[in-house]
């Protein structure tokens, strides 16, 4: 942050408390002390007027961007936040703000080179949290995955005799077969098995 | 079968989305090449932003929003054209059950009509008045919607001023029933499925419908970005005949049931199917355990109703200008003309023998009752159309019209 300019008053409007903590963590790292993270939107008309922000983020999935858009329409008490960088000029930036899924609303006036490290801030964030929950995902599926093929060696155990070893050959071999992978024909046979099993026996 | 066309379109989940959902699960897009990827959103304003990056070709928007676009009233629009409708009427004004109480006390009935029922809001708004009770508070969807200005009308007609004597909120629709049952707010004009919701769970009554205040109204319309519009002339035909022959099907009354289903889906409105049916069979319950039948509630195909009427697009404009949220010109006018194109929807729909109206425009309120009109392909018959209040929009005249709007 440049010397002697006036510190950016920064509002971050997020929900979800893990990812507005890391992108406070960001923003602080940068030098930008002047931050304001709520997780609602519950009172955010005073908080807006308490806080004078600069500029304001909010994550795409808020579904309260519309009532947001209106106040700064009709807000006379604060400074008036117009959205990102109105004249599309910078329409890399915007893109890339909206594949990251974020918005962000500066004052009028305010010079785009001092909200550009922000935002870029913002969405480099975004993005690893993004990646983040995507692999966390990933990872319990994973696990899901592998919990399936175990529960659908049970079954093969346990109605064709087979040892653990041969119920995994079977089950990959079907899936070669099918060119399906493994823990779809789990799946089939877990339901069909639950189908099949006679009444009163929950599989 | 030509090349394929691959068209990515935005919709909010509500019932009125139902058009481009059925076109997609019904295969009518697909019998045109067209592979449609729907992409459930969360506000307008998103609908709006990812419509300007290219992320959308077309999508689900209120009615007024690509004229708000094109005059420059939003934040990051691109040009936007109008091709098509996606219906008319599915919205109502929906009250707490306190101002139902007070309504009814001062001669409200469970019959929507909107003279009846805004008549009797007026003198409960004044009572507030008189015990130093702070004004009612309701909620609209956006401030670009039809929602606002059919709200705005019919209180305005019935003697409330919307601007000082109310006061008017945005809330998303699937906040709209909570907010409502904890009193944040004394009522919202929304699409459905939320008035249904809120009936159905006790916390309001609905007190008047859209379907009422401006008969043949259009809700919904195709957003299209005017530059792909403009390169990709066969795919936007492509996809106004899926539509057509979508919103036919919606309009068909043996397949409310399954439309009930498919939109209840987790990926479309993800709410109760029971939430959809009363909309879609023009039977609404009113709150407690009544139901009232209104005919043409939501209307997704017959009376010409995936017509973009410029007249339509010039009565929103002639509310912009009311409420104080763009100033009336020549120019302005004729960007809001121009943003409703039905020349288009004539080019495209021809080949599938529909009926299309002859006129771009008409006098909104001229048609009383159910009237047989000027039509290509088969006979066309519209309306009753016009205001509650005998209130009538031509929009040849349109700088009189405005200049007659009581503020």
């Amino acid at each position: 942050m440049p010397a002697g300019q006036k510190p950016l008053a920064i509002l971050v409007i997020d929900e979800n408390q893990l990812r507005a903590s890391v992108i406070e963590a960001g923003l602080r790292e940068a030098g930008y002390d002047n931050l304001t993270i709520v997780h609602d939107v519950i009172g955010i008309a005073r908080r807006i007027e308490e806080v004078q922000p600069d500029v304001i983020m909010i994550n795409l999935e808020n579904p309260n961007r519309d009532m947001l858009e209106n106040m700064f329409q009709l807000s006379r008490a604060v400074k008036r936040p117009i959205a990102m960088f109105v004249d599309r000029s910078d329409s890399a930036s915007i893109e890339a703000a909206v594949e990251a899924g974020v918005s962000a609303y500066v004052v009028d006036g305010l010079k785009r080179e001092r909200v550009k490290p922000v935002l870029d801030m913002a969405i480099s964030r975004f993005n690893a949290f993004s990646r983040m929950s995507r692999e966390l995902d990933e990872a319990r599926s994973e696990l899901e995955k592998r919990k399936l093929v175990g529960r659908a060696k049970g079954i093969l155990m346990s109605t064709r005799g087979l040892s653990e070893q041969q119920a995994y050959v079977l089950l990959r071999k079907t899936a070669m077969s099918q060119n399906r992978k493994i823990s779809e024909i789990a799946e089939s046979l877990i339901t069909a098995a639950g189908l099949l099993a006679p009444p009163g026996e929950e599989e | 079968m030509a090349e394929t066309h691959q068209i990515t379109a935005g919709f909010m989940p509500l019932l009125d989305s139902a058009v481009l959902v059925t076109a997609k699960e019904m295969g009518f897009a697909e019998f045109e090449g067209i592979e449609l990827t729907l992409v459930r959103e969360m506000s307008w304003a998103n609908i709006r932003d990812r419509l300007a990056v290219g992320h959308f070709q077309v999508a689900h928007m209120l009615a007024p929003m690509p004229i708000a676009c094109n005059l420059g009233l939003t934040p990051l629009a691109v040009p936007t054209i109008v091709p098509m409708a996606l219906g008319q009427g599915g919205n109502a004004v929906t009250v707490s059950n306190a101002v139902w109480a007070a309504m009814s006390a001062h001669g409200a009935e469970a019959n929507f009509d909107p003279a009846m029922a805004g008549h009797a809001l007026k003198k409960v708004v004044r009572e507030r008045v008189s015990q130093r009770k702070p004004p009612l508070r309701f909620a609209v969807v956006h401030p670009f919607s039809s929602h606002n200005y059919e709200l705005r009308y019919w209180l305005a007609a019935c003697g409330i001023d919307p601007s000082c004597d109310i006061e008017i909120v945005i809330v998303p629709p699937p906040l709209m029933v909570d907010a409502l049952a904890s009193g944040t707010i004394d009522g919202y004009c929304v699409g459905e499925p939320w008035n249904t919701a809120a009936a159905l769970l006790g916390h309001g009554h609905v007190a008047t419908v859209k379907a009422a205040i401006w008969r043949s109204s259009p809700e919904k319309v195709l957003g299209a970005g005017a530059l792909w519009a403009e390169e990709n002339p066969e795919a936007l035909s492509a996809l106004l005949r899926a539509l057509s022959n979508a919103a036919k099907w919606c309009g068909d009354a043996n397949n409310h049931d399954d439309l009930a289903r498919i939109l209840a889906e987790k990926l479309y409105v993800a709410q109760p199917v029971g939430w959809m049916l009363p909309a879609l069979r023009g039977q609404m319950p009113i709150g407690g355990e009544r139901t009232v039948a209104v005919s043409d509630f939501f209307v997704p195909f017959a009376k010409g109703a995936t017509f973009p009427w410029k007249s339509h697009a010039l009565w929103f404009y002639s509310q912009m200008v009311r409420w104080g949220q763009v100033p009336h010109t020549a120019e302005n006018a004729q960007i809001a003309r121009e943003t409703y194109r039905p020349g288009l929807y004539r080019a495209a729909l021809k080949p599938l023998g529909i009926a299309l109206p002859v006129a771009n425009a008409k006098v909104e309120g001229a048609l009383t009752a159910a009237t047989p009109v000027g039509s290509s392909g088969a006979s066309l018959v519209l309306g009753p159309d016009g205001f509650f209040d005998g209130g009538l929009f031509d929009p040849d005249k349109l700088d009189a019209y405005i200049a007659s709007q009581k503020q």
